[in-house]
């Protein structure tokens, strides 16, 4: 299946509030290659998130257009998977039935589903949280959870908002090695949304740095780097260098803008 | 299940033991009166006669557990709960599709809305010389009331928790493909579970107020009637055996409805089970 080619042509995002306008996003054009793993990666505020949320069809764009396989993106679904950072679990479903209920919604039949949920608790290691409730686990399986639930879907594009940032340095390492496998294995095109530059180089094929306010393209850089990454290499810490730099003078910027928006108050 | 606590069960007793050691005293040194409050032990007596069947037990009339149970507290607490439950039942069945309605459709609720807030304010009391006209005398004007009290509380609930569902859930499940009536069944309604149990819980606990005012007006059993027909001949320890049945029984429904929100609500936050 040659799927997960995802075309963003010249997307602009406004943002209008009661007395001023916020352009989030301007102008942007990326050209993603099915299995592709890009990482967008900015500043809180440079509007990385709204162009997931774009990809996603959670809000369209104000002008532009977002295709995924040739096909205009119009709204959710399933062919474009979400993981979000509060991981967005059913609360009142187990383990079980929040990766089953994509399945259902397909109308997929009982033996086959059954194979499928089978094979994702074991590939994530869930098998033993099967009928557990949310909220009787750690954010790491939370989050684990939440993946086997989108890759059910089998969709040929995930889109990962941020995922692992509300988890400790060891689980946030344990599951981007697990990503990586898994996307190794299913060659799926991911969109990766982070503000740690380290996450960025350790998981990306290709980093696009975003700008603050207009959200635009500051750099758009491959990483040519054999995977595992080791984050203490030189060629890594060069990397780390150069985006740290482009990373902090937008980071700048927002700091500026908003003593100036405190002045104006 | 948490063990059961006898440390903080014999803290509990310590006030209401007090406060009947004093009851005690006054009424044995003949400091009150005992027509307007008889001694403890008068009430326990008359409890327990309440209790008891009025008739000694005959071999030939029939069954021994229907004699067991012929005691007129016993018919009179299994007719209120009889009351509360078929009120109960015909205003919640009312109120939860329309609180659904009301909460999925932005204009069901600004149709309905301004009538429901109208008519919310108005106690269930109010509506006693109306049931009276409306179903005459009997249990349907009784149960009309309860059902009455048991309405808002959880209409308004199932509003709120229908308004309430945190997007994230609905976002996700968007993704994930499921059209509205999936949406709605398996996503909106089981997210606003825990707004519609506490509307349950205040609904039962005004079904159960209702149930005793609507006794003393409309019906001859329960226990609502057998305190007002105790004050008649002056038994003043039966009005107390019977406010003590009430309180009973009251704290049975809660708990049982309690245990029914914890089973239910099991993959809630902050529930302890």
């Amino acid at each position: 299946m040659s799927a997960g080619h995802i075309v963003v042509k010249g997307v602009n995002k406004i943002f209008k509030t009661t007395d001023n306008e916020v352009v989030a996003l301007k102008d942007i054009n990326l050209d993603i290659p099915q299995g592709q793993f890009v990482c967008l990666l900015g500043p809180s505020g440079c509007g990385k998130s709204t162009l997931l949320n774009a990809a996603a069809g959670f809000s369209m764009p104000t002008s532009g257009s977002i295709s995924a396989d040739g096909k205009l993106v119009t709204g959710p679904g399933p062919d474009r998977g979400m993981v979000f950072q509060e991981y967005a679990l059913f609360p009142w479903m187990t383990v079980e039935e929040n990766i089953r209920f994509g399945l259902e919604i397909k109308g997929m039949g009982k033996t086959e589903m059954e194979a499928i949920i089978a094979s994702l608790m074991q590939k994530l290691g869930l098998s033993e949280f099967r009928s557990r409730f949310p909220k009787d686990l750690s954010g790491g399986m939370r989050q684990r959870v939440a993946i086997a639930r989108v890759l059910a879907l089998d969709s040929p594009i995930l889109l990962m908002d941020e995922p692992f940032g509300a988890l400790d340095a060891l689980t946030r390492r344990n599951l981007q090695d697990e990503l990586l496998r898994i996307w190794a294995e299913l060659g799926k095109t991911v969109i990766f949304v982070t503000h740690s530059i380290e996450e960025a180089i350790y998981l990306a094929d290709r980093i696009v740095v975003m700008t603050y306010r207009p959200g635009t393209v500051k750099r758009d850089i491959l990483v040519n780097l054999p995977r595992l990454r080791d984050p203490a290499s030189a060629e890594f810490n060069t990397l780390k260098r150069e985006l740290g730099q482009l990373v902090m003078e937008e980071q700048q910027r927002h700091h500026d803008f908003e003593i100036l928006a405190a002045a104006v108050d | 299940m948490t063990k059961f606590n006898w440390r903080s069960f014999g803290t509990g007793l310590v006030v209401p033991l007090v406060l009947i050691a004093l009851w005690h005293t006054s009424a044995a040194l003949g400091w009150v009166n005992p027509h307007v409050l008889p001694s403890p032990l008068a009430v326990v007596q008359r409890w327990v006669a309440y209790l008891l069947p009025q008739i000694p037990f005959a071999e030939a009339t029939g069954s021994w557990l229907a004699w067991a149970v012929s005691g007129e507290l016993i018919v009179d607490s299994i007719g209120s709960m009889v009351r509360v439950v078929s009120g109960f039942l015909i205003g919640a069945a009312l109120a939860l599709p329309l609180g659904l309605i009301m909460g999925a459709s932005p204009r069901i609720y600004a149709l309905l809305n301004p009538l429901a807030q109208v008519l919310r304010p108005i106690p269930p009391i109010a509506y006693i010389p109306l049931a009276i006209l409306w179903f005459g005398l009997g249990n349907p004007p009784a149960i009309f009331l309860i059902a009455i009290g048991a309405f808002f509380p959880v209409l308004i609930n199932t509003i709120a928790g229908v308004r309430q569902v945190d997007g994230i859930y609905i976002r996700a499940a968007r993704n994930l493909g499921a059209n509205q009536r999936t949406m709605f069944l398996r996503v909106m309604l089981p997210a606003a579970v825990p707004y519609i149990l506490s509307g349950v819980r205040i609904g039962i606990g005004t079904a159960f107020i209702v149930v005793i005012v609507s006794e003393m007006i409309a019906v001859n059993n329960g226990l609502g009637f057998r305190i007002l027909e105790a004050r008649e001949y002056f038994w003043s320890d039966k009005i107390i055996a019977g406010m003590i049945s009430i309180g009973m029984l009251g704290l049975a429904i809660d708990m049982g409805v309690n245990k029914l929100n914890n089973y239910l609500l099991r993959w809630h936050r902050g529930l302890e089970h």
